[in-house]
């Protein structure tokens, strides 16, 4: 590792200045679970690192005006499995981070971290796009907000700029009449990525059709995705299980993965197949509110 | 926060209750500002990649990956390694006695991350039933597989049972 000096921001204005200073030798710092790993393995190489954990607030979780929930960047995955806010508005999110890798992981990396990475087989990102989430930015020309359908660009790439930085991920609180079903398919070890994960969020309508849906998937392409053709054969129809299965197929189709332990391509289109196939019988099942 | 011309930093960190003001560079990992800079060597570096637990340590009170740190990033906090769990007077914390009495390690090389990790657990959940021993426990590996031994150590310092009961081989 080559040594760099370290900058603890006292300011997200003071972090936009010093990234802009240092251009691409610059690197940001969140919780380090994968920043520290990628520093020793060389593949990050910073003359450079602005810590955020001193940003005063970034990690505030709160519920503002518009009953939207706002979880700032630095809030750690623990936090968030954890804070009251989350569990009463979002208990699918708190079930979903509470899932990621160990205690001592989650009490350190971040939820700005964990979407700024854009490592595909992280597990927020599906049910945070079931949830239609936004991610707040704050960079040289100012603050904006990216819907995070739009945010993951390929593997470890976003829709930030250069010197931006991502402050908050804001999401929705859903009425009580939405449901979710979550997924994360383990087949090594709980403390594993997943094979694959499935996001599945339906609004019923009161005529027994389905008035809107997501159908997120992570760990099966380059992006974490929805499955817009397997929710387009839903949405507006009552479902049955050969529209369900009609749509699994659609998901299967949609995937792009790769390769690795845990699992050939073929292996894990299928596996995309069965779960969200799952997923979506859970989400509509008559008597259960999953989280 | 002051850089001096070869790029070091101060850091002001308190460990197991003693404050330590030090010069380091920005690169340096607070398990190596551990084992190498103050000592503690019972903090171990297994995989060094967040995985096995070995290196697990408290950072005001949270569990934490000693190896994922970078030694600035606890700048003005609080670190609890397994030097400081037994009282200032050298007896054992009950979780420490609870391993000895009911075999709580075999090699050994795992237990400092293990005693860590329990004492975070009974910090947040002061009466943990198995599986919950079991779910928190998932993160601290041990080669040895002695997992019946570190779960029925945790167990036993639960319910208050002290040493013996048929454990010592």
């Amino acid at each position: 590792m080559r040594p760099f000096s370290y900058v603890p921001a006292a300011s997200l204005e003071e972090a936009v200045g010093v990234l802009a200073r240092h251009g691409d030798e610059a690197h940001l710092l969140a919780g380090g679970t994968s920043f520290v790993l990628l520093l020793q393995q060389g593949l990050v190489d910073p003359g450079v690192v602005v810590g955020l954990s001193s940003v005063p607030g970034l990690n505030t979780i709160e519920r503002d005006g518009a009953g939207q929930l706002r979880i700032g960047a630095m809030a750690t995955l623990g936090r968030i499995e954890g804070d009251p806010l989350v569990r009463d508005a979002l208990p699918c999110l708190s079930e979903v981070v509470g899932r990621v890798a160990t205690v001592r992981i989650r009490n350190q990396a971040t939820i700005g971290g964990n979407l700024a990475h854009a490592d595909p087989a992280q597990d927020p990102p599906p049910i945070l796009l079931a949830l239609d989430a936004v991610v707040e930015a704050i960079g040289p020309s100012g603050r904006r907000t990216i819907p995070l359908d739009s945010f993951f660009v390929d593997v470890f790439e976003t829709a930030l700029a250069p010197g931006e930085i991502l402050t908050a991920v804001r999401v929705a609180a859903p009425s009580p009449a939405i449901r979710f079903a979550t997924v994360k398919f383990l087949p090594r070890t709980v403390d594993d990525f997943a094979t694959v994960t499935v996001a599945v969020r339906i609004d019923p309508s009161p005529d027994g059709r389905v008035a809107d849906l997501r159908i997120a998937l992570g760990a099966v392409a380059p992006v974490p995705l929805r499955a817009v053709a397997a929710e387009n054969a839903i949405r507006g129809h009552v479902p049955d299980e050969a529209l369900l299965a009609g749509a699994a197929e659609l998901a299967r189709d949609a995937v792009d993965p790769f390769d690795d332990v845990r699992g050939s391509a073929d292996y894990k289109r299928e596996m995309t197949r069965v779960w969200t196939l799952r997923a979506l019988r859970r989400a509509l099942a008559p008597s259960e509110r999953v989280a | 926060m002051a850089a001096s011309a070869d790029g070091r930093l101060a850091l002001r960190v308190t460990v197991n209750g003693t404050l330590h003001e030090l010069t380091i560079p920005g690169s340096r990992l607070l398990i190596d500002l551990l084992r190498d800079d103050l000592g503690l060597t019972g903090t171990k570096k297994g995989c060094a990649i967040g995985v096995c637990g070995a290196c697990s340590v408290l950072v005001d009170g949270e569990l934490m990956s000693a190896c994922l740190l970078l030694a600035l990033a606890v700048q003005g906090r609080s670190v609890t390694t397994v030097e400081g769990l037994a009282a200032p007077d050298g007896s054992l914390s009950a979780l420490q006695a609870a391993f000895i009495a009911h075999g709580g390690f075999q090699c050994g090389i795992c237990t400092p991350g293990q005693l860590v990790a329990a004492t975070a657990l009974l910090a947040h959940q002061p009466d943990p039933d198995e599986a919950e021993v079991r779910a928190w426990m998932t993160g601290n590996l041990c080669r040895c597989t002695g997992y019946l031994g570190i779960v029925a150590s945790i167990r036993a310092a639960v319910i208050g049972e002290g040493p013996a009961a048929g454990a010592g081989e």
